[in-house]
């Protein structure tokens, strides 16, 4: 389980704040121009599960819950990735379960991402005691550890569905993304067309709602995805520690059954490798989408442009500009001492 | 202080034709384009321009400091570190780094805003004025360096106790001096300045500007001072350059250019303000705005702007040389108004101020005016 | 120092209300953890009417006294390091299960995530350095590795290196048969079962720092204090160390502290599948055994550390950044 370790990598989240209001601007221009590897592989990773998830069930081979003759069989024409201990089909565990995961992952993000933009962006906007005091709960529930208290959570809750861990998971994390808004509609607040709107008389809510949260969609965004990637991690650890949703057949819980079926003994690995392997695309793809919108709003960190020949050729040493002359292939740093 | 000015020398730096582009061949962006300067032993020079106009990017291009995706791309810049010993002479863009970093600080050094990102947040005055020396002088001792520190801040006039405060501690202007006492911690030959003054108040601009004159008076290193406030430079530099688009338009010596400016683009800057002493004039600003550097227009890049562009300005680049009736010492200007002709528009045919040298007839920060 | 006394004081209400909550949330979810425990040993024989009503106050479940009441007990019971009786291991007290758990998961935990950070940063820094390197060019592949559940990565980890290729022990934190103790053979025995489950925490711990510090990196690299160290004509060393690394690392270490708490949700994943004896995998016995004293006593603990370490972390923070000394 890979709950992000603080920062999810690519969100030096102070960074991010300053920057969002032009990277919003930015993001428009930069769609048209460059339409960056990393952002169409994510996109495109995610579209493919998002399908599984709709069609899954409806294509779905076999019953994944339906014991059958063939045992621990590995993958055939008849099963496309193996069955488990008691015959059961994996394609179709996989196919079926994709569903449960992704809408845990999406509903736990959206309600988190939602609760974070209305206490981030209110404690940063009307500030004052109210404020200081959002801001504390969420730094509280930013240092709380959170396996442990859903582990004790679900465990004083057990046969919870799996929308009732979507809530527990989402109360937890709304907590980075209200911080990081917090911060950045404070510094907001301050700048000129924020106090023109307010001389003009318009309303606190008008004013949230048209000129501070377009400014910070990128931050929004960037916390959305990241709340996402979250929330399968979580809820897949919790399902295979036995806790949370176990009547709903999702990749947790195949990875759950195989675990406890010493799958990983016997070495059946099209029962092990396939849902594992779905949950990291799967986050490996909003990871990716992330990235991407990273470096809209810092070009500065795309690791190459475009020219990979270019660029490489001007893999420079720091503080040496280098010098090209006519004529010659490559760039010339430097070693003679001239004349 | 009413010392007279420092007596210019012989050349220490000659830039001849330096290109640079920023970004990968085929699609680079022309940053400056085949500029000639000199700067001279002890001499202030100028250069000024709007914002794109190159000045900075030449600054840094000829030390070497440019950064990605920065790339020269011809000329040469020949540094003289003794007149006496042509020998010792070194084409920058022709050394290695380590060559590079031998000579860095020790002949040129740098000084720029005084914003607080020049200067290094977490480490202490006192660190960030002895590590330069430690890199240069290895032979230093530790309290040698402390003594030497210690010394800088007296000469720029801040108290010694400073050097235990960081960056943040100390005001825009205390914080402007001590890059200034860090870029003479060696005692270089020449220190670029990058629009120094820029986040400071008036009154203590002119303070600052009045020690470096001092400073230079004293110690005569020149100093290459990069803004895009002429008037500032009317009043501090020997010689002023104008920069437009990447090229150079125009040199001379600050007063001749004040009172007799050459080029149109010139002429127009100095409408642009109002001046304290002197007549009053009509200020007029300058219409349009500078070129998008990625597509510059045909032949000389200030013809869009110009008020008395002819089809000529259209079709090519006016070379840089001196204009027919320039008396005596270098001025050069890049017209194609300036051919000889007899009809030239007034406003860059007024007549030169008397005096041959090439001295300004204006110094007014340095107390009375010299006959 | 106003920066240190108002985090010491956020740590204080943070530990506040973790211990309330430990207080509040058994008391509001269903299930008497006292009618379990007599469910349990009733199978052993006859209870007594007043070995209920013990079991009931040592367990802090005593509601003559009512809600304040047990509140305040609570909190004595706490100062005096009484944490309660496990049930699992009844009779041993839960603080002696804990003690007996922890350094496993200190050693084990402790260890593996400086190694990661220590290595994601130097990584971190060492790509922005040489932009367009092929190190820098990898770190996409690295959001692979964060996405990655860990627990599945440990259970491959475990069928590669222990299962097929027999480098590494299956699980535990040392041979059975061995005592505790500093002798050789137990130290040996100790670290061998600790590399895969270390190796695993590291891979995908480090890529967190690795790609917040190459960020971070890039942007100090373009701030003018770095240009006028290259034009001081310091050494590499210097101005990467001094001037960038220096200002580039003050965020990773503020992320550190909160990182720690996700850290430590992992190191408990990673105990459960490689059964190694720590406080994750006694968290997991309590959960099975519904031994609630001894699960809320771990959920402290663990917070309570996590605290700790973010303290620290904050002091570091403060040496690093003499801005943080003076807060306004």
């Amino acid at each position: 389980m890979a709950i992000p370790y603080g920062a999810a990598p690519g969100a030096a989240t102070d960074e991010l704040a300053r920057a969002a209001p032009e990277a919003t601007a930015g993001l428009r221009r930069h769609w048209r121009r460059h339409y960056p590897f990393k952002v169409i592989l994510g996109l495109g990773l995610l579209t493919v599960f998002v399908l599984m998830a709709i069609i899954g069930p409806m294509v779905a081979p076999y019953d994944p819950s339906a014991i059958g003759p063939d045992t621990l069989a590995p993958p055939s024409a008849a099963h496309l990735l193996g069955t488990t201990q008691t015959g059961q089909d994996v394609l179709s565990q996989l196919l079926i379960g994709s569903r449960s995961t992704l809408l845990v992952g999406f509903v736990a993000g959206a309600i988190a991402t939602t609760l974070s933009v209305v206490v981030g962006i209110s404690a940063g906007y009307y500030g004052g005691a109210g404020g200081e005091l959002l801001g504390m709960l969420s730094n509280i529930f930013l240092v709380i550890p959170v396996l442990p208290l859903l582990v004790v959570l679900t465990a004083f809750l057990p046969g919870a569905g799996s929308m009732v861990v979507a809530l527990v998971i989402s109360a937890i994390s709304w907590a980075w993304g209200a911080r990081v808004l917090r911060a950045q509609t404070l510094s907001l607040r301050k700048q000129d067309f924020v106090q023109a709107a307010r001389a003009a008389g318009e309303r606190g809510w008008r004013i949230i709602l048209f000129e501070i949260l377009p400014n910070e969609i990128a931050i929004v965004a960037s916390s959305f995805l990241f709340t996402v990637i979250a929330a399968i991690l979580t809820d897949a650890s919790l399902i295979f520690l036995g806790l949370g949703d176990t009547n709903q057949w999702s990749w947790g819980l195949i990875l759950f059954w195989a675990q406890n079926n010493e799958a990983f003994t016997v070495g059946a690995w099209w029962w092990f490798i396939p849902p594992g392997l779905c949950i990291a695309l799967t986050g490996t793809a909003l990871a990716l989408i992330n990235f991407g919108i990273d470096e809209l709003i810092n070009p500065g960190l795309r690791a190459a442009g475009r020219d990979r020949k270019a660029s490489r050729a001007m893999t420079t040493e720091q503080g040496l500009t280098p010098v090209r002359r006519a004529g010659s292939t490559g760039l010339t740093t430097g070693s003679g001492t001239g004349r | 202080m009413t010392a007279p000015p420092a007596a210019v020398g012989p050349p220490v730096l000659e830039i001849s034709g330096l290109c640079v582009e920023y970004g990968p061949a085929h699609h680079a962006v022309r940053a400056v384009i085949d500029v000639d300067l000199v700067l001279h032993r002890g001499e202030v020079v100028g250069l000024a321009g709007e914002s794109g106009s190159g000045k900075s990017t030449l600054a840094y291009a000829a030390t070497r400091l440019l950064r990605p995706p920065g790339v020269i791309t011809g000329g040469s810049v020949l540094f003289h570190p003794d007149a006496g010993q042509p020998e010792l002479t070194i084409d920058l863009l022709d050394a290695g780094i380590t060559e590079l970093r031998r000579l860095r600080w020790r002949e040129l050094a740098i000084v720029l805003q005084s914003a607080m990102n020049a200067l290094n947040p977490v480490l202490s005055v006192e660190a960030q004025l002895t590590d330069t020396l430690a890199a240069h002088l290895p032979d230093s001792t530790r309290a040698g360096r402390r003594e030497r520190a210690a010394e800088l801040l007296r000469m720029v006039g801040i108290s010694p106790h400073r050097l235990h405060s960081y960056p943040h501690e100390l005001s825009g202007g205390m914080r402007q001096r001590v890059m200034i006492a860090m870029a003479l911690a060696l005692e270089p030959q020449l220190v670029i300045m990058d629009e120094p003054t820029t986040a400071l108040d008036v009154v203590t601009q002119r303070e600052i500007l009045q020690q470096v004159i001092e400073l230079r008076d004293r110690l005569g290193f020149s100093v290459l001072f990069i803004t895009h406030d002429l008037s500032l430079l009317l009043e501090m530099a020997d010689t002023i350059a104008i920069m437009y688009a990447g090229r150079l338009m125009e040199t001379a010596a600050a007063g001749r250019l004040f009172a007799a400016p050459r080029h149109p683009y010139t002429a127009g800057l100095l409408a642009s303000f109002p001046s304290l002493h002197g007549e009053r004039h009509v200020m007029t600003g300058i219409p349009g705005s500078p070129p998008d550097l990625r597509n510059p227009p045909p032949g000389c890049p200030f013809h869009p702007r110009c008020g008395f562009a002819e089809p000529r300005c259209r079709q090519s680049m006016p070379p840089l040389g001196p204009p027919p009736d320039a008396r005596a010492g270098d001025r050069l200007v890049a017209c194609w108004l300036q051919d000889g002709r007899e009809d030239r528009p007034p406003e860059v045919s007024r007549p030169e101020p008397p005096g041959t040298s090439t001295r300004p007839a204006l110094r007014v920060i340095t107390g009375p005016v010299q006959p | 120092m106003a920066f240190l006394g108002r985090r010491i004081g956020f740590y204080l209400v943070v530990a506040w209300a973790a211990i309330t909550m430990n207080f509040i949330i058994p008391r509001l979810m269903p299930g008497n953890p006292v009618e379990i425990l007599i469910s349990r040993l009733s199978s052993q024989g006859e209870l007594t009417q007043r070995s209920i009503h013990a079991l009931t106050v040592a367990f802090g479940l005593n509601t003559k006294t009512g809600l304040l009441g047990q509140y305040g007990q609570y909190w004595v019971q706490l100062f005096h390091g009484n944490l309660g009786t496990s049930i699992t291991y009844y009779p041993s007290s839960v603080a002696q299960v804990v003690m007996t758990a922890l350094p496993w998961t200190v050693i084990l935990l402790g260890t593996a995530t400086v190694i990661a950070y220590i290595a994601g940063t130097v990584l971190g820094v060492l790509a922005a350095w040489r932009r367009g390197s092929a190190l820098d060019t990898a770190l996409p592949a690295t959001t692979f590795l964060y996405a990655m559940p860990l627990f599945w990565l440990g259970l491959v980890a475990i069928e590669v290196f222990a299962v097929k290729l027999r480098w590494f022990p299956t699980s535990g934190g040392q041979t059975q048969g061995i005592p505790i103790g500093f002798t050789g053979q137990f130290l040996s025995s100790a670290v061998d079962h600790s590399i895969l489950p270390a190796l695993v925490i590291v891979v995908t711990v480090m890529a967190s720092p690795l790609v917040g510090m190459r960020n971070m990196m890039v942007t100090t690299l373009g701030q003018d204090y770095v240009l006028v160290a290259q034009a001081k004509g310091l050494s590499q060393r210097r101005v990467m160390v001094m001037y960038a690394a220096r200002n580039a690392i003050l965020p990773t270490i503020a992320n550190f502290a909160l990182a720690l708490g996700y850290v430590v949700s992992g190191a408990i994943l990673v105990e459960y599948v490689f059964s190694y004896p720590g406080i994750g995998y006694i968290l997991f016995q309590s959960v099975s055994n519904e031994d609630y004293p001894l699960m809320q006593a771990i959920f402290l603990i663990i917070t309570l550390a996590v605290l700790v370490a973010n303290l620290l972390a904050d002091l570091v923070y403060v040496v690093l950044d003499p801005r943080s000394r003076q807060e306004a």
